[in-house]
């Protein structure tokens, strides 16, 4: 008889992988970018296929260079070009999504030691750092498929106007690629949770303390809260996108329960900060990355007790 | 009715249709058979007979040395071949008495009688149960007799009798519900004797509803008995999983049940106690699953303790192809074994050839996706302990209630990185309880 594996237990595994768990990313992220595709044209197909293959080219280079195991293959580096691009306006130069895979993966990934090391969401600090480094060509309003320049609903609802909510559900309007249709993310973050991705603690405590936060906070401006208002404050900019698909990275955020709604609430008082008192009308993606970095403390103040040491004992 | 369950676990495909309508077969052995001394937690037993004696089915053929260990019994007839070192499953070479069996089966002297158990003491009825060599039979193998005697103390407010067989591919408990559940009723009723005002609890897995049928006729005279059908998931029938599943109390690793107010019996150990107490039959058989995808006719067998497995594989059939591991107990938590030339103990259920799927797959790093904190059943962090056990950091490991994990290997089985992370941790704990050992040993 051939020898026989004596491994210790356990003898079996679940069939799930990193591969398979970042392909359930892309899925569910599609329909938002497809919306995107289909409304803002074929250059935002462009920038999200830069913005791709920077992120999984820089990737494989650098483990080349290095002489380390290439990782490409579990798609981490295609969710966080994917990522990156749904963040950014279809007008942008061309060159933008191709820096800013490089600085994602190079910068904020490879150099912290790969995945699962990074200690912020790349895509996002990519973008936050192409928005202060090039703000200008940043925050230019992308022209629709149909040639026509518009504001942003955040924009529109700053002037005091009224924003169309079927509009925003469907997407009708303008904004960064992946994120102007709402009912899309919602598909997204359907797929995400019944496959069991992420749980839906985050995305719901990030939208609801930031409803919370920037009622309170025009209230204490003294700024008319309107329905029209805070619908377009969730559907109208990447509060939404940034929820579902950006603060619910593995890496960036606590892996405790109760953590990750105290790491939803934070993301959610630190945008409502940023959009009532802040000069920018956005603020997901800043809010998003100081989250990260408060990450290691949240968790641990939100360790798991053990089931024996607490509960009922028995009665004396 | 209500499903019981707990937060925590995984849901594994059972894989219980191989082998769960076979009816139990007996098996007679024709080889030598072949009694290890340490089938049981504690000290080991000591051999009384020597080599050359003739030995009859029943007879006592190893005294216990102490409390907290048991006799041993022969189970046929034959002649003592030898006393001496022999391979245990886990590569241990472990005292072992040798008999040549002469396919006789000569028995004792009064080998089995009815008892009135109603008519015997407490302290008689646990010394029967000692006496029988009964241990728990679902693997640990901790002496019955131990976990019975409850300081005074001590309030015994539940009975559980753990029939979760919550572990893949296992069914010796299922098939003994449909076919002696009568049995294991009698072995509730005999322990319930022992601790007034107790209340028996049946913790079944939903997966076996003819089996809750059966166990719920056999006790539906008593109204101090219960039959509690419990979610299919694993490890619901880890000991303390199963406790805080049916009475909401828990216990922590310096504790035993006992401290909640509950026994846990194993199933089989429940029928092995009725045998015991009520017919004078001591412990000499038991039920094992002979399964898995490299076995020609998946089969449940009563086999004699000490029958060799390699005799049972060809009562199974014989292998179908060539086992890639094989496996005592069950998939999640039982040993692999390296050679075929092992005895049956008192705590083997399950005989596992697996030939599908074995390959160890290679870890990758850890994308903190946090699955492993969501399926630990002990509600701790087994990523932290992993990283804090390799590390070698066993202060940090102790303070972030290592030593509380059971060993279920849910985290290792959930982890998409495929990170062997209940490895590092058993590992870390095994060293630690060590040195605890070592540290007590010299302070005496």
């Amino acid at each position: 008889m051939k020898t026989l594996n004596v491994s210790i237990s356990p003898h079996i595994r679940s069939s799930n992988t990193t591969m398979k768990i970042m392909l359930d990313v892309i899925i569910a992220m599609s329909p938002a970018m497809i919306f995107g595709y289909i409304y803002f044209g074929w250059r935002a197909l462009l920038i999200s296929v830069i913005s791709v293959s920077s992120c999984v080219l820089t990737e494989f280079i650098y483990e080349k260079l290095m002489k380390l195991p290439v990782t490409i293959g579990d798609l981490s580096a295609v969710v966080t070009g994917l990522v990156l691009a749904m963040s950014l306006y279809s007008t942008a130069p061309l060159w933008i999504p191709a820096v800013g895979g490089v600085f994602a993966i190079l910068v904020v990934k490879m150099l912290f030691g790969g995945i699962g090391q990074n200690f912020m969401n790349p895509a996002l600090t990519a973008r936050c750092f192409l928005l202060l480094s090039f703000s200008r060509i940043m925050t230019d309003y992308p022209v629709l498929a149909d040639g026509v320049t518009s504001a942003t609903p955040l924009s529109l609802a700053a002037n005091g106007q009224h924003v169309s909510y079927i509009e925003m559900l469907i997407g009708n309007h303008s904004g960064s690629i992946g994120e102007t249709s709402a009912i899309a993310i919602l598909i997204g973050a359907v797929y995400l949770v019944i496959r069991r991705v992420i749980s839906p603690r985050i995305p719901l405590a990030v939208i609801s303390s930031s409803i919370f936060f920037i009622i309170l906070f025009s209230y204490i401006k003294g700024d008319a809260v309107t329905p029209n208002f805070i619908a377009v404050q969730v559907m109208g900019g990447g509060l939404l996108a940034g929820a579902v698909f950006m603060a619910t990275d593995y890496t960036t955020s606590p892996v405790t329960s109760y953590g990750r709604i105290i790491y939803g609430s934070t993301i959610g008082l630190i945008t409502a900060i940023i959009r009532c008192f802040g000069g920018s009308l956005e603020g997901i993606s800043f809010a998003i990355i100081t989250a990260n970095l408060l990450t290691p403390i949240i968790e641990k103040l939100t360790y798991p007790k053990p089931l024996g040491t607490y509960g009922k004992k028995a009665e004396k | 009715m209500q499903k019981k369950s707990f937060r925590g676990g995984v849901h594994i495909k059972d894989e219980k249709d191989l082998s769960k309508d076979k009816p139990i077969k007996d098996h007679f052995p024709k080889g030598d058979i072949i009694y290890l001394m340490n089938q049981h937690i504690g000290a080991p037993a000591v051999p009384c007979v020597a080599a050359g004696d003739r030995v009859l089915v029943g007879q006592r053929i190893a005294d216990p040395d102490g409390f907290v260990s048991v006799p041993v019994f022969s189970s046929v007839s034959g002649t003592v071949k030898s006393v001496g070192g022999h391979e245990c499953y886990n590569g241990d070479t472990a005292l072992a008495v040798t008999v040549v069996n002469d396919g006789k089966y000569e028995q004792i002297e009064d080998f089995v009688h009815y008892r009135d158990y109603t008519q015997m003491t407490k302290q008689q009825i646990i010394d029967a149960i000692r006496d029988a060599g009964i241990i728990g039979m679902g693997g640990a193998g901790f002496p019955t007799h131990v976990k019975l005697s409850v300081k005074p103390d001590k309030k015994i407010d539940y009975v559980i009798c753990n029939g979760a067989e919550c572990e893949p591919y296992i069914t010796c408990d299922y098939r003994l519900m449909l076919e002696r559940a009568s049995l294991a009723a009698l072995g509730m009723k005999i322990v319930l004797s022992l601790f007034d005002g107790a209340v028996g609890i049946f913790g079944i897995e939903a997966n076996k509803p003819d089996g809750i049928a059966k166990v719920a006729e056999a006790c539906k005279d008593e109204k101090n008995i219960s039959v509690v059908p419990l979610k299919k998931k694993y490890p619901q029938g880890g000991e303390r999983v199963m406790i805080t599943a049916l009475t909401k109390r828990r216990i922590n690793s310096k504790m035993l049940p006992a401290d909640a107010g509950c026994i846990v019996l194993n199933f089989s150990t429940m029928t092995a106690i009725a045998e015991a107490v009520a017919y004078n039959k001591p412990l000499i058989h038991r039920i094992v699953t002979v399964t898995g995808d490299a076995v020609n006719e998946p089969s449940n067998f009563d086999v004699l303790i000490g029958t060799n497995i390699a005799e049972l594989v060809d009562a199974a059939g014989g292998f179908k192809c060539e086992p890639e591991k094989i496996i005592f107990g069950g998939p999640m938590m039982g040993a692999a074994v390296y050679t075929l030339d092992v005895p049956v103990n008192k705590a083997t259920s399950c005989i596992l050839l697996l030939k599908k799927n074995m390959s160890v797959p290679e870890p990758h790093e850890c994308i903190r996706c946090g699955r492993c904190l969501t399926v630990c059943p002990e509600h701790l962090m087994p990523i932290k302990l992993k990283n804090t056990a390799d590390a070698g950091d066993y202060g940090e490991f102790e303070k972030l209630n290592g030593l509380e994990c059971i060993g279920c290997g849910c985290c290792t089985y959930i982890c998409p990185a495929k990170r062997r992370l209940s490895q590092s941790i058993t590992a870390a704990k095994q060293f630690i309880l060590a040195e605890k050992k070592k540290k007590a040993a010299v302070k005496k």
